[in-house]
């Protein structure tokens, strides 16, 4: 659907500060395309145009662009992305049950190429799996809206998406206390931050176990030679 | 004796502002930063080369020998871009360091830029961690505030502007040509070296490429010497580096020590295996990309060297553990497939080898290969290796090529059983609850 006039000036104004970023305008196409993925859900074919508009390219560079990259959908997705990294490490500890728990338990029907390939009946939920997210110490591991669930199971798993889809308050592992709708997210990407950076931990438990050890055992880095390097 | 964990970079991670500004200043943050600043740049340079820190995010260049390749007085503006983008199966220590000490790697940044003469910097981290992208933005506006950035920095006439650049999910832009190409707004497609980065980069001007990890030790090796840091590790693998451990073993997660360190005493340092009657059967040094290595290999000393003399690559300490319920040919088959989605599809080997090898493979796993299939994955692995662009065409081929050389027999074993031997339940983390 065109976009109205209110939204288009009020993209044209973030587009002009995502550009404003570079030496280079063309170097804003990734967060514009974050950006109109924040107004739709997906890059439509008005999200392309406009990328296409603001650089002064042409659509088919737009789009051959923004179809080389996973993260940004062609079509309409969960409000609640949810996805299970099936790379080896993950899968083999317990991610492949997890997806396909998820996939029986949401019951909708497949389609796309098998990366992004499910979305609940009422729209709340999608399920798509995904590569490696460097979370592997707290492997298997589940994104929503790319925030970190860690250590999940296919019970925590099928839990998770029902409170998503009955609205109930879920929180990150390692994130902020309000979960983003899938277009705050994207915004959030294309550099507009939501205020909620400072919430959540520094770090999660395995990301501290050598430090604990370490303090626990009285090690440290060594001092320079002769206290401090000059 | 240097003590077993050295913890430099995740010192203060268990601090709950450890990422603020504050929590950074509190425990020594932005004390490195006037050091640079009063030095010569060339002298910074000479400091983290006589550190000989070598890059972290898996090549393992030496990091103040990149510096130097910046040609100077070249009336160009030059550039630092900041890898972030961590993707490599069984990599997670950039991410939790920027989630907890964001202000450790623009610390490192200004005094890079400071050193080769940039004034812009970018970080590409990848796009799908959002509490990282966060406080990332969080920390770089900060350091403005603080007068860390912007204009005339410190006093010292240095200006620097740091973009925060989310990616938006392609493995191949954690190849720095590719990374660059993307950076510019186009396809992440990997580019033909020469010209290097250095002297061509981004927007065709002298570029320095560095992973997080390296960039972050960089105040460290200012504030307390090149010295101290080169006193740390082997002889050729020097100062300290995040170790993560992940799989099976009892406590998964970051152990920060010395080059050097061995899998057996790091297993120990991570309460054992998961399951003590399920001992290791193989693991990877630094990733997916990184040639599978077994029990035999747990008392490899853990720096460049001396993984390379066991025939794989420290890579990204992406220790990645398999106990001896999982099939190999399964782990393999993964991350082909892994390899094969993020494929740009530039060149032809890495494009249809990936494809044709996961075909195989499959038939493997399901029963149906027989020896000939062996061989014919063999012959396509060794027809991608050398002749794609990029790294990622060349680990292509690393996961079974490895699995192959130490469990041949496990692998046929498929096609006398007629399908996998092995329970995928009782590999979960779950399986003994």
């Amino acid at each position: 659907m065109p976009f109205s006039d209110e939204a288009l000036a009020r993209m044209r104004a973030d587009a002009a500060e995502i550009t404003g970023r570079y030496p280079r305008a063309r170097s804003a196409l990734l967060p514009l395309l974050h950006l109109v993925q924040s107004e739709e859900g997906y890059v439509s074919d008005d999200g392309i145009a406009f990328c296409a508009e603001v650089l002064g390219i042409t659509e088919t560079e737009v789009k051959g662009v923004s179809s080389f990259y996973t993260m940004y959908k062609d079509g309409p997705v969960g409000e609640y992305q949810v996805g299970v990294c099936t790379n080896t490490l993950c899968a083999i500890m317990g991610g492949d049950e997890i997806y396909a728990a998820l996939a029986e338990h949401l019951g909708a029907d497949r389609r796309g190429d098998g990366h992004h390939d499910i979305i609940s009946a009422d729209g709340k939920v999608g399920l798509e799996r995904v590569e490696c997210n460097a979370a592997c110490d707290y492997a298997p591991v589940i994104m929503v809206n790319w925030e970190f669930f860690d250590n999940q199971t296919p019970d925590s798993a099928r839990k998770l998406v029902d409170d998503l889809r009955a609205g109930n308050k879920v929180t990150p592992t390692r994130g902020p206390g309000r979960l983003c709708t899938w277009k705050e997210a994207a915004r959030i990407l294309a550099g507009f931050g939501d205020g909620q950076a400072a919430e959540g931990p520094s770090a999660g438990p395995a990301s501290l176990v050598g430090l604990e050890l370490a303090k626990e055992r009285g090690w440290t880095a060594p001092e320079p030679a002769g206290g401090s390097a000059q | 004796m240097t003590d077993t964990l050295t913890p430099v970079l995740t010192a203060h991670w268990d601090e709950p502002d450890s990422f603020t500004l504050d929590g950074y200043r509190r425990t020594g943050g932005y004390t490195a930063l006037p050091k640079a600043l009063a030095m010569q740049p060339d002298d910074v340079i000479a400091t983290v080369k006589n550190s000989v820190l070598r890059g972290r995010g898996g090549a393992g260049f030496p990091t103040g020998m990149k510096w130097s390749f910046i040609p100077q007085g070249d009336g160009k503006p030059h550039y630092l871009t900041v890898n972030a983008d961590e993707s490599e199966p069984g990599t997670c220590k950039d991410i939790p360091l920027m989630m907890a000490t964001p202000h450790t790697l623009l610390e490192g940044i200004i005094i890079t830029c400071y050193a080769i003469r940039a004034n812009h910097a970018f970080i590409y981290v990848r796009g799908e961690v959002l509490h990282v992208v966060r406080r990332l933005q969080l920390a770089v506006a900060q350091a403005h505030e603080a007068g860390y950035l912007g204009e005339n920095i410190l006093g010292s006439g240095f200006d620097l502007e740091v973009v925060v650049h989310p990616g938006a999910g392609a493995y191949i832009c954690g190849e720095e040509t590719a990374l660059l190409t993307s950076l510019e707004g186009y396809r992440g497609l990997p580019r033909n070296r020469p010209p290097f980065p250095a002297v061509e980069g981004l927007y065709a001007s002298p570029t320095v490429i560095n992973n997080v990890e390296s960039i972050a030790s960089v105040p460290s090796i200012i504030s307390e010497g090149a010295d101290w840091f080169a006193g740390l590790g082997t002889e050729k693998s020097k100062g300290y580096g995040i170790f993560s451990l992940s799989g099976h073993v009892t406590h998964p997660g970051q152990y920060e020590a010395p080059l050097g360190i061995t899998l057996r005493e790091l297993i120990d340092l991570a309460g054992g295996m998961l399951r003590p009657a399920h001992p290791i059967k193989f693991w990877t040094p630094g990733g997916s990309s990184t040639p599978l290595l077994t029990r035999e290999h747990l008392d490899v000393p853990l720096d460049f060297e001396s993984v390379a003399a066991a025939g794989s690559m420290l890579g990204t300490r992406a220790l990645q553990i398999f106990d001896d319920t999982t099939c190999v040919l399964r782990a393999a088959l993964r991350w082909t497939e892994f390899y094969q989605h993020e494929s740009c599809g530039k060149c032809t080997p890495c494009r249809e080898g990936s494809y044709w090898l996961v075909r195989t493979l499959e038939r493997l796993e399901n029963g149906e290969g027989t020896e000939e299939d062996l061989e014919t994955v063999l012959d396509v692995g060794s027809n991608i290796m050398g002749r794609a662009f990029c790294a990622l065409g060349d680990a292509v081929p690393v996961p079974i090529s490895s699995a192959i050389k130490y469990f041949r027999d496990e692998i046929m074993q498929h096609q006398k059983e007629g399908g996998c031997p092995f329970d995928p339940a009782a590999s979960t983390l779950w399986a003994d609850r």
